[in-house]
């Protein structure tokens, strides 16, 4: 056993980020205080008077500066947050995050666009085909072949992204419920999702981080039998979740702790970029399945979900009613779906089937090249969103000509949603602050990537 | 043969007659069945470790299902999930925070060797900053591999293995287990 | 579909300059890359030319990053009178009311990498110019809280640059453990 024991305040000093923490409020410049109390600018002047910071918090030595986290059963991955507090009373929040900074951009830049999909999938690994999916269509788009997709191939992605949607929102729910005090949750949540991870182990061969939405296609066609699968999955989470609707939704407990609490309004949530459940929330209607549609979004039924007060229950009942929404999606998309070829015939950018690598000397060398090389893309830039689980999960690529993208940058919900966490908790009790972590539902793979 | 001994290796340092060896069994017994982890979920592998101690694959039936946030609770941790820069301290410092006995699981590639993302951000292998006992393969690991880990792990804690390989090197057990290919049988039917 | 279509036949008219039908947006040149439109403010017409859009309705700055173009000239196409310099940030801007969109492109010199902050327009760039700002170095004038994001705060350099080698780098912590890591790091193919 190494004997290197360390004193406290050494640990203390190799773990801290300088510049980067919550610093104490006589340091601050105005704006940065402004920022950290979590006002948001373009307010208008009422608003702004309503949150002076002078007068209302207590002096600096009546309050403390803590720690939260990055490691901590409460904060949903690596995130780190300092507050200030007063008592219980957070009064400042200041979340820091790179704990789990991956490098995936650089490192993007050095896989071709075929292994792209492995190193994007990884980003927001609780919903990792619409990281492939964005990053897919991306391509497709520069390479111009975005018209060209086969119709099952769309189908099928369509199918594989809302039951992706269900599966992170089950995950949610579970995770939800853990950081109240609904234990009991987690098993329920991922007893249901245990079940669309076999599914998606059946079609797509991983339980996560799957590789399977590809550009010109999918990897595989869909396995014998799905249908009865995706049947069997469709009822027996309907009548789950109205378990959870009995265990929850009505409970005084759970009222108690999520209605009220992390209160924000669509302004606010529009200044600041958030997008997805927080931002249908605050009662406003975006979804870009609906709005901006992709894929065959705009031919199909289903509502788009929108809460009215902003708070943590309407980020609850919005999430938990995706699921429906979702499942609803999944019904209309096995009455349509058609037959057909899963990826694009396309020599340059498709693989061969592996039994022709044996019989074709140029399939032999399209795969060769296409997995060695890989297929170059035409220059130019591009940016593509579609709607994850969490909001708005965009890619913008640059292509120089070769087979490796110049830059490959992914806008990523989370991180953009972390910024409404200290407006959000200013003003609550450091327990309703693990409400909301839990109802902004980051995942800090894709906030670092 | 004396106190040294005591202290460095606990009652295994001691030469045993026949009803401190039963103890010292019964210790060791005693601690691979109800051993904790630390919670040091970091990404997509921390989704497969809560997989693994949902209802499921079930760590409970090993003993392992109170997940301790707090170190010094703590036995094993299972570094779940790739280690970044800035991680690499607090890593650290959670795994000095932790008493003896303490052993550490690193689970999947990225904890175990940097995994696919060798580059300027990730450590290449969290032995590196804490001593390994068990290395688990997998991107991520599914749970049933993971659970072949623990088990290992477990053997190792039961023959007393690893306090005496860890008395010698300085280094963790330094185990790698297979990969379990994940299940796709049908489940049991869950009517009422 | 063509049978085998090559890379010239596809990207003859992808990306074209200025952009058709909309020579220019608030004074700035514009160019559309694969249907979007884009605009080429300088980087003393920037902040006006975003405050314009904010008033035009893009409500929503939706990402804000940056390219570094060292490496490779021919990855851009501008329009005539943009002069090419080795940074861009690109601001990709919605609006939701109207549901178009819009990409702000500027060029931003290695010798004078700074350019005014849109904190004060929209609050949520505020973690994205620091992310450009730890990735690429480009400073943001009025930023509240301009520092590292992503990087630990003492690291030095900037890792997205072109200059900036991906490879391994030996961890910075490491408690007196006897061996690093053995293996020859490699670039993946």
């Amino acid at each position: 056993m190494s004997a290197v024991d360390h004193a406290p305040h050494e640990h203390v000093v190799l773990t801290s980020e300088g510049d980067q923490e919550l610093k104490p409020r006589s340091a601050l410049g105005p704006a940065e205080l402004l920022r950290e109390v979590g006002s948001v600018l373009r307010m208008s002047e009422a608003e702004a008077a309503e949150l002076t910071v002078e007068e209302a918090d207590p002096s600096e030595d009546q309050t403390m500066i803590i720690n939260m986290g990055p490691q901590h059963p409460s904060t949903h991955g690596v995130l780190r947050l300092m507050l200030e507090l007063q008592g219980e009373r957070v009064l400042r929040c200041k979340p820091i995050v790179g704990y789990l900074h991956t490098g995936m951009e650089k490192q993007g830049e050095e896989l071709t666009y075929l292994q792209g999909g492995t190193n994007v999938t990884r980003m927001d690994y609780a919903s990792p085909l619409a990281n492939e999916l964005v990053f897919s269509m991306a391509v497709e788009k520069l390479l111009g072949i975005d018209g060209d997709i086969p119709e099952r191939a769309v189908w099928m992605r369509m199918l594989l992204s809302e039951i992706n949607r269900m599966a992170s929102h089950l995950l949610f729910l579970a995770t939800n419920g853990l950081d109240l005090g609904a234990v009991s949750m987690i098993l329920y949540g991922w007893r249901e999702r245990e079940e669309v991870l076999r599914f998606l182990q059946k079609v797509t061969g991983l339980r996560m981080n799957h590789n399977f939405i590809r550009p010109g296609g999918l990897a595989a066609d869909m396995p014998a039998g799905w249908r009865d699968d995706v049947l069997r999955l469709l009822d027996l989470i309907t009548p789950r979740l109205e378990e959870y609707d009995i265990l929850l939704t009505g409970q005084p407990i759970w009222r108690e702790r999520l209605q009220g609490v992390g209160v924000i309004t669509p302004q606010e949530a529009l200044a600041l970029g958030v997008t997805g459940p927080i931002l249908r929330s605050t009662g406003f209607a975006w979804d870009l399945r609906r709005d901006q549609p992709y894929l065959h979004y705009d031919e199909m039924e289903f509502d788009v979900v929108v809460g009215s007060y902003g708070d943590c229950f309407d980020r609850y009942a919005i999430r938990l009613n995706e699921v429906r929404e979702s499942m609803r999606i999944v019904r209309q998309i096995l009455d349509r779906m058609p037959a057909g070829d899963y990826r694009i015939q396309d020599k340059k950018i498709t693989p061969p089937p592996r039994a022709r690598i044996d019989e074709s000397m140029e399939a032999l060398i399209h795969h060769f090249k296409i997995f060695t090389e890989g297929f170059r893309v035409p220059e130019g830039e591009v940016y593509v969103a579609v709607e994850s689980p969490r909001g708005e999960i965009g890619c913008y690529i640059v292509s120089d000509g070769t087979a490796r993208p110049y830059r490959m940058h992914i806008r990523a919900p989370s991180f953009v949603n972390l910024q409404a966490l200290p407006h959000m908790m200013r003003g609550g009790l450091i327990a309703d602050g693990v409400a909301i972590i839990s109802s902004v539902d980051p995942i800090l793979g894709e906030v670092d990537r | 043969m004396g106190i040294k001994e005591m202290m460095d290796e606990g009652m295994a340092g001691l030469d045993h007659n026949i009803i401190t060896g039963r103890l010292e069994d019964l210790v060791k017994w005693a601690r691979a069945r109800s051993s904790w982890p630390a919670t040091f979920g970091l990404a997509c592998c921390a989704i497969e470790m809560m997989g693994a101690g949902a209802a499921h694959y079930d760590l409970a039936r090993f003993g392992m299902e109170v997940f301790r946030a707090s170190p010094r609770q703590a036995d094993i941790m299972i570094v779940a999930g790739r280690v970044s820069q800035k991680m690499a301290p607090v890593l650290r410092q959670v795994y000095d925070q932790m008493a003896e006995p303490k052993w550490v699981i690193s689970m999947g590639v990225c904890a175990s060797s940097g995994g696919m993302f060798n580059n300027y951000a990730i450590v290449q292998g969290v032995d590196q900053v804490v001593p390994v006992d068990v290395y688990t393969p997998g991107c991520p690991p599914s749970p049933e591999t993971l659970i072949h880990s623990i088990t290992t792990l477990h053997t190792l804690i039961q023959n007393g293995e690893i306090m005496r390989r860890r008395g010698e090197t300085g280094r963790g057990a330094d185990v790698l287990v297979e990969d379990v290919p994940a299940s796709t049988s049908v489940p049991v039917s869950l009517t009422r | 579909m063509p049978d085998d279509p090559t890379d010239a036949q596809r990207a003859e008219g992808d990306t074209t300059a200025p952009a058709p039908g909309v020579a220019e947006v608030h004074g700035c040149p514009t160019s559309e890359s694969r249907g979007q439109l884009v605009v080429h403010p300088s980087p003393e017409e920037y902040l006006a030319l975003l405050r314009a859009l904010l008033d035009d309705g893009y409500h929503v700055c939706v990402d804000l990053c940056a390219v570094d173009y060292l490496t490779s000239e021919s990855a851009r196409r501008l329009p005539d009178g943009v002069g090419a310099e080795r940074f861009e940030v690109v601001v990709n801007l919605l609006d939701m009311a109207a549901r178009r969109r819009i990409r702000v492109r500027v060029q931003v010199p290695e010798a004078d990498a700074v350019l005014p902050s849109t904190f004060e327009l929209w609050p949520g760039t505020e973690a994205m110019e620091r992310e450009v700002f730890d990735m690429f170095g480009i400073s943001f004038e009025g930023h509240p809280d301009l520092t590292r994001i992503l990087m630990p705060e003492d690291w030095v350099g900037h890792p997205l640059r072109k200059d900036y080698a991906v490879g391994r780098i030996p961890v910075q912590f490491s408690p007196g453990h006897a061996d690093p890591v053995a293996g020859s790091p490699g670039q993946l193919p």
